[in-house]
């Protein structure tokens, strides 16, 4: 991919990677008519730094609360989250985030979204070459003056994608981005972030319910049960990439998960 | 063009041909023409001191209701003591305020610009507060994450938002502003098209009236489309985003 080269010849400074510690992390969500909700119940986990780590399970398991609270968006009731050993004091552009809605601002074109975070930072003035080298590596350049709402799904996502990455985040968090996306765009996209996660080798954590999703890109899977959200089991996926869908391996690993998510089901 | 010909020839039919408007009420086109044309002068100036009135008073409230309306729509706590102020002032019409403006201002133009001020700025707040409040949850969670800080959260995120809902409180506090002219330019304006409709009511000269009636009209349908045409261009946006 022509990506790939632009990657190598860009002089910028090497993103620092985030290691991410969870520990014994409970939320409870208490509604004004008095019922409680036990979002996450005694979570632990660590991610070290440039790992890839998915969060899969079930809806309620709490995995998006989860990922908003390392985002900072959201405090837990109960526990310790922290990231680099420093507590989180609320977000931060070193910690990206792609929501499973885009989210672009609809009043501006590709371009100034993409901008965005530099423009919330003060820094355009020095950064603006850095806008037209994400606008060629999510392939949007020729559609930056486009606004959001004449984008496609997946032309959306990258730009979210390329908004998020051009702060040189230490950590991305990623919360079923992809799960809107028609099949064909979702493997492409897998692709893509799987790439720009090997050069930059930044710490991934990705929210998904598609277990194929899960094998394909991460080191390590994290399986959780809902309500209370709990981690059940944590597989190391020991397969090098890129990895192959039809492999053996990869669909032992498919049933060993999905009779393990079946049976947290019950 | 076609539909202002069309409106003129049956104003003549009604008037000078068939009769069925009688006058002195209802004069034929032909009179009310010469009236205008008679006191042009007067009219124009008139035009002149209308547009300046409405124009400080429509910015003016204009102005004061947008920031209103974000401080109110943004803090919880000036939310929670400015709505009930607002609901208390905001409905009284103009005319209640006519006698505690005059003694507050001595000059009669500074008092008619507040009034319109006034009127202008209860629906331009509303508006605003709705467009702030309105701010989707989404689009400010997604700027923190992208480092914003408070500015940036409520000058590049909540008001561009709000834009539509602006518009709309400018446009309600445009047509207000009209209304509120007319009653403004009774509290001892010297010039003005409001004060040209009651000299001329006075000495039973409708055509006169009819004159300036006319001329109002054009005055305030220009206001209006200029105000389209800025709108058009902020929300471009908007375009294919929804029935434009």
């Amino acid at each position: 991919m022509a990506a790939e080269d632009k990657e190598s010849q860009a002089h910028r400074p090497e993103a620092i990677a985030s290691a991410v510690q969870i520990q014994d992390v409970s939320k409870v969500y208490r509604h004004p008519n008095g019922t409680k909700v036990v979002a996450l119940d005694g979570f632990s986990l660590s991610v070290r730094e440039g790992e890839m780590v998915s969060l899969i399970g079930p809806s309620g398991c709490g995995k998006s609360t989860l990922l908003r609270m390392i985002a900072g968006l959201e405090s837990p009731t109960q526990g310790d989250l922290r990231v680099d050993g420093q507590p989180i004091r609320g977000p931060s552009a070193t910690r990206g985030f792609m929501f499973q809605d885009p989210s672009l601002f609809p009043w501006l074109n590709v371009r100034r979204n993409i901008q965005a975070g530099l423009v919330a930072r003060g820094v355009l003035h020095s950064r603006r070459a850095a806008v037209e080298e994400y606008l060629e590596l999510v392939g949007l350049a020729p559609f930056a003056h486009l606004y959001p709402h004449q984008l496609s799904g997946g032309m959306a996502q990258r730009a979210a994608l390329a908004r998020a990455l051009i702060n040189d985040p230490q950590l991305l968090l990623l919360d079923e981005p992809l799960g809107a996306l028609d099949q064909f765009t979702r493997m492409r996209m897998q692709d893509e972030v799987l790439q720009l996660w090997r050069v930059r080798r930044i710490t991934m954590l990705l929210v998904t319910h598609d277990i194929d999703e899960a094998i394909y890109m991460s080191d390590r899977i994290v399986i959780m049960t809902p309500s209370p959200g709990r981690v059940e089991q944590v597989i190391t996926v020991p397969q090098d990439r890129p990895r192959h869908r039809n492999d053996a391996r990869f669909l032992a690993l498919r049933s060993e998960i999905l009779e393990r998510l079946n049976f947290t089901g019950e | 063009m076609a539909g202002a010909i069309c409106a003129l020839g049956l104003w003549d039919l009604i008037t000078l041909k068939l009769n069925w408007a009688p006058l002195p009420y209802f004069p034929g086109p032909d009179r009310v023409f010469q009236g205008m044309w008679e006191d042009r002068t007067i009219l124009l100036r008139s035009a002149y001191h209308s547009l300046l009135l409405q124009m400080s008073g429509f910015l003016t409230g204009a102005a004061a209701g947008i920031v209103s309306g974000v401080l109110i729509g943004w803090s919880r706590r000036l939310h929670y003591c400015g709505m009930p102020v607002l609901k208390f002032i905001g409905p009284i019409p103009a005319t209640a305020y006519v006698p505690l403006v005059m003694v507050l201002f001595s000059d009669a133009f500074v008092s008619g610009s507040a009034l319109i001020a006034l009127t202008v700025w209860f629906p331009v707040t509303m508006l605003t507060t709705s467009g702030i409040v309105n701010v989707p949850v989404a689009l400010l969670d997604v700027a923190r994450t992208l480092g914003a800080g408070r500015m940036y959260l409520v000058f590049r995120v909540a008001i561009p938002s709000a834009m539509p809902n602006i518009f709309l409180g400018l446009f309600m506090g445009l047509g207000a502003s009209f209304l509120t002219l007319v009653v403004a330019e009774t509290v001892g304006v010297k010039a003005g098209l409001g004060w040209y409709v009651k000299w001329q009511q006075g000495y039973l000269e409708y055509a006169k009236v009819y004159g300036a009636l006319i001329l109002m009209a054009i005055f305030f349908s220009s206001l209006m489309t200029l105000l389209f045409k800025i709108r058009d261009h902020i929300l471009g946006w908007q375009q294919g985003l929804i029935r434009w």
